[in-house]
């Protein structure tokens, strides 16, 4: 009991106050009181996150774009976001005559749910920084966030608009099948956490010192293309392609419910840029940190830091996302289905073959007295040489996977694009009589 | 043909209704007010048809009441989009029937300008184009450079889109002191910018796999519908009124042109983006060799053309824009009829996008770079 207390306390001032000006008893505190302060908190900072990202985003087209973006309100634009916000909040509520009306009203709400229900078990930091630490967590994120399809095939549905319904349909497919590739993509990392905590992979990429990344190069890349699919992004936009279906699934949405599906949708992002961070990019740790800060003492600032590390290399990821988005082209349904179901999927069930097998030689190489594993219970702790062949194998993986997928997709057409297009010529042709003398 | 083919795979799987889709007239990507009503099955493009007629403003009889000076202005608003190149059609039909004698500096400053607005008109082509097919940064890049060339037509004619750009036997003004400077300098600078689009699109997986195969039309097929411009260059055909019946002072320049071979989205988007640099080719060219002298020719004091009827065509940047008038020996016409290139390229849509995807059919419209102005008229 002991135990689990400690995993919810407070921070120490905080629980001084509480027990100083309301007179509260320990477990009150430790259950109900301190998570609502950090339930309120994380959704107060999410949400502003939220906000911001769409700032950052419009400021980095911007950038690619060569202009300026939001520059009016406040200093560079700042209040751009607040005052969106506003203008959402004061718009018509409308709801079209023919839409189902009590489906179109809760749609955007279980958008926004499924996608700020996840940050519960995001662990943003170490200690209290945590909200909780459930041991499937990663399986809850992948089970929340899947919720987040019903909203959209919701709203499409009940919008009664053709426009919404393909965007819904296209969604919907698209949302199942990246969300197997998803799921697999993680498999590799989970073979070397063995857990599904977030806050123990986090741990056992700390106590090893090593990012995921490094050992699984193929999973981490396909986590962020499904990533991308999975929130709809460009280059894989296509429920809500503008050029063809004009908003997609909220085509009919205005005002404050539309801003809801905007935030849910940048949530969505910042939660795969969060599970990605944590899974493969070693979540709260940065080297150095803790020898300065926790081993002198200075617990809280540990912590402070550690969250902005954590934010700082979601927000790295968030980066890329815009970036892509930006860059590319939009692909078309069935060549997005192609990419899922051709390439993902077979990437991600070669990526788990091949970890399995070298986590596997590995502990062989082990038994046969080449001292590669460190301690094997819990997550698996390797020594030097354990890491140098974890990484020498990632590197391989990359290549077979490559390889096995080119000898897949040899015979699909969009794998010899540039043999079949053609160079345009050049030709001279003999001048007429002049039409004017 | 297609649809049969279509009905008859789908038999034998799912009973699935077909589903009727009503693009436009408010669309984001129909490049204008053009409506187009598609059958679909799932996604699969059926059959479509174009509903025009949302920007009708009658301007081929509002041309029956005006003098031939007054109906200029008219032509710039067709294809609002290169309303230079226009323009152009309307004087020089006018001026060939009255066998007048235009200044080559008139000439030369015409073929600068309509190149440089074919351009224009091009660039806006790729951003539209990129942008219906989600590659929105493109649309910023290109309108960066179609900007320069705006302000050098502002200078020039005192507006950046609907230009009024010349009058009958020459030219309003002459060419503005930096003219040359300008021009020159955006010469200097574009071939780079062109390279720029290019490594975002032509290389891209993505670009290609939206465009390689896409809409494709055959040369006998494209012949027959009276494809036009780069849509009819793109499948192979070498017909440029520039090379056929120069006009202007194009019998002057040296400039080739590009064909494609499968012709297919992707082939017209290099045809367009090899049109650019000859044009850009053309300009340099007219720009040394540009002479002196006045712009205008002596005018009688009414524009009265003899009677008879007189077809005469350019090269526009959608494709051939030709004018054919038939005068009573009047003050006025007594018919106008344009040959509208993007109304006759708008028909080969049908055969181009049945059995494609809805998303297609919005790649299509753009490689088909029409203008809803110009068929609406």
């Amino acid at each position: 009991m002991q135990n689990v207390m400690a995993l919810f306390a407070p921070i120490d001032f905080v629980n001084d106050l509480l027990v100083r000006f309301l007179n509260l008893n320990p477990d009150t505190i430790n259950f109900v009181v301190w998570p609502l302060i950090q339930i309120g908190l994380v959704v107060t900072l999410v949400a502003l996150w939220v906000a911001y990202a769409t700032y950052l985003e419009r400021k980095i087209s911007a950038f690619i774009q060569a202009r300026l973006g939001p520059m009016r309100v406040g200093p560079w634009g700042l209040l751009q976001p607040i005052a969106d916000g506003l203008k959402l909040l004061t718009k018509e509520d409308f709801i079209p005559d023919k839409a189902d009306r009590w489906i179109f009203f809760f749609a955007p709400y279980i958008a926004v749910a499924a996608a700020f229900i996840v940050f519960s078990v995001i662990p943003f930091g170490p200690d209290w920084a945590v909200i909780t630490d459930v041991n499937i967590g990663l399986l809850l994120v992948l089970a929340v966030s899947s919720v987040g399809v019903l909203a959209l095939i919701l709203a499409g549905w009940s919008s009664n608009s053709k426009y919404s319904l393909l965007g819904a349909l296209r969604s919907s497919a698209q949302m199942v099948s990246y969300e197997v590739g998803m799921g697999l993509a993680l498999i590799g990392a989970l073979m070397f956490a063995r857990t599904l905590s977030l806050s123990s992979i986090v741990n056992a990429q700390g106590a090893d010192s090593i990012w995921f990344v490094v050992y699984q190069p193929v999973g981490f890349l396909l986590f962020l293309v499904a990533g991308i699919a999975e929130n709809n992004r460009a280059p894989f936009d296509l429920p809500e392609a503008e050029s063809e279906l004009v908003a997609g699934f909220h085509t009919e949405y205005s005002g404050f419910r539309w801003s809801l599906f905007f935030m849910a949708e940048y949530a969505a992002m910042v939660v795969v840029a969060s599970v990605a961070t944590t899974v493969y990019l070693g979540g709260w740790y940065f080297p150095f940190v803790y020898g300065l800060t926790e081993a002198k003492g200075y617990h809280n600032l540990y912590v402070f830091i550690s969250v902005a590390t954590f934010l700082i290399k979601a927000s790295i990821i968030l980066y890329i996302y815009f970036w892509l988005r930006w860059t590319l082209p939009r692909f078309r349904y069935d060549q997005l289905m192609d990419i899922g179901w051709k390439w993902l999927i077979p990437a991600a069930l070669i990526n788990i073959a091949w970890t399995a097998l070298t986590v596997f030689s590995a502990q062989a190489l082990d038994v046969w007295g080449k001292h590669t594993i460190e301690r094997a219970g819990g997550h698996l702790n390797l020594t030097a040489a354990g890491k140098g062949f974890m990484i020498v194998m990632g590197l391989i993986g990359l290549v077979i996977t490559g390889a096995v997928l080119s000898r897949i997709n040899w015979r699909s057409r969009d794998f010899h694009l540039k043999t079949q297009r053609r160079n345009i010529r050049l030709v001279d042709v003999p001048k007429g009589k002049p039409a004017v003398s | 043909m297609h649809q049969v083919e279509i009905a008859t795979t789908q038999e034998t799987l799912l009973d699935t209704p077909e589903m009727v889709l009503n693009m436009g007239p408010q669309h984001p990507s129909t490049h204008g007010v053009l409506r187009i009503v598609l059958r679909l099955d799932g996604e699969t493009v059926i059959d479509l048809d174009c509903d025009i007629g949302y920007l009708h403003r009658g301007m081929e009889k509002i041309a029956e009441n005006r003098m031939y000076t007054q109906i200029a202005p008219y032509w710039d608003r067709l294809d609002y989009i290169a309303a230079v190149s226009n323009g152009l059609v309307w004087v020089e039909t006018v001026e060939q029937m009255m066998g007048l004698a235009v200044p080559p500096r008139a000439h030369y400053l015409r073929t600068i300008l309509t190149e440089l607005n074919r351009i224009a008109s091009h660039l806006l082509w790729l951003a539209t184009h990129a942008l219906d097919i989600g590659a929105v940064t493109v649309l910023l890049w290109a309108l960066r450079e179609r900007e320069e060339i705006l302000k050098i037509f502002e200078r020039q004619f005192g507006a950046r889109l609907t230009c009024h750009a010349w009058r009958v036997g020459g030219m309003p003004n002459d060419a503005y002191d930096d003219f040359s400077a300008d021009v020159q300098r955006f010469v200097n600078n574009f071939p780079k910018r062109l390279d720029e689009y290019e490594t975002v699109l032509s290389e891209n997986r993505i670009w290609l796999s939206r465009t390689v195969g896409i809409g494709i039309i055959s040369a006998e097929d494209a012949i027959a519908i009276g494809l036009s411009g780069p849509a009819l260059r793109g499948s192979g055909v070498p017909w440029d009124v520039r090379k056929a019946r120069p006009y202007a002072a194009y019998a002057d320049m040296d400039f080739d042109i590009p064909l494609g071979e499968n012709g297919d989205t992707y082939d017209r988007y290099l045809v367009r983006l090899e049109e650019m640099r000859q044009s850009r080719r053309i300009i340099d060219q007219a720009l040394d060799k540009l002479p002196d002298g006045p712009v205008n020719a002596k005018l009688p004091k009414i524009v009265k053309p003899p009677v008879g009827d007189y077809y005469h065509s350019i090269e526009g940047p959608k494709g051939e824009i030709g004018c054919y008038l038939v005068s009573d020996g009047t003050a006025q016409p007594w018919r106008v009829r344009v040959r509208p290139p993007s109304f006759i390229n708008l028909q080969a849509l049908r055969q181009m996008c049945v059995g494609h995807l809805v998303a297609d059919v919005v790649a299509i419209i753009g490689t088909l770079d029409i203008v809803l102005g110009e068929i609406d008229r």
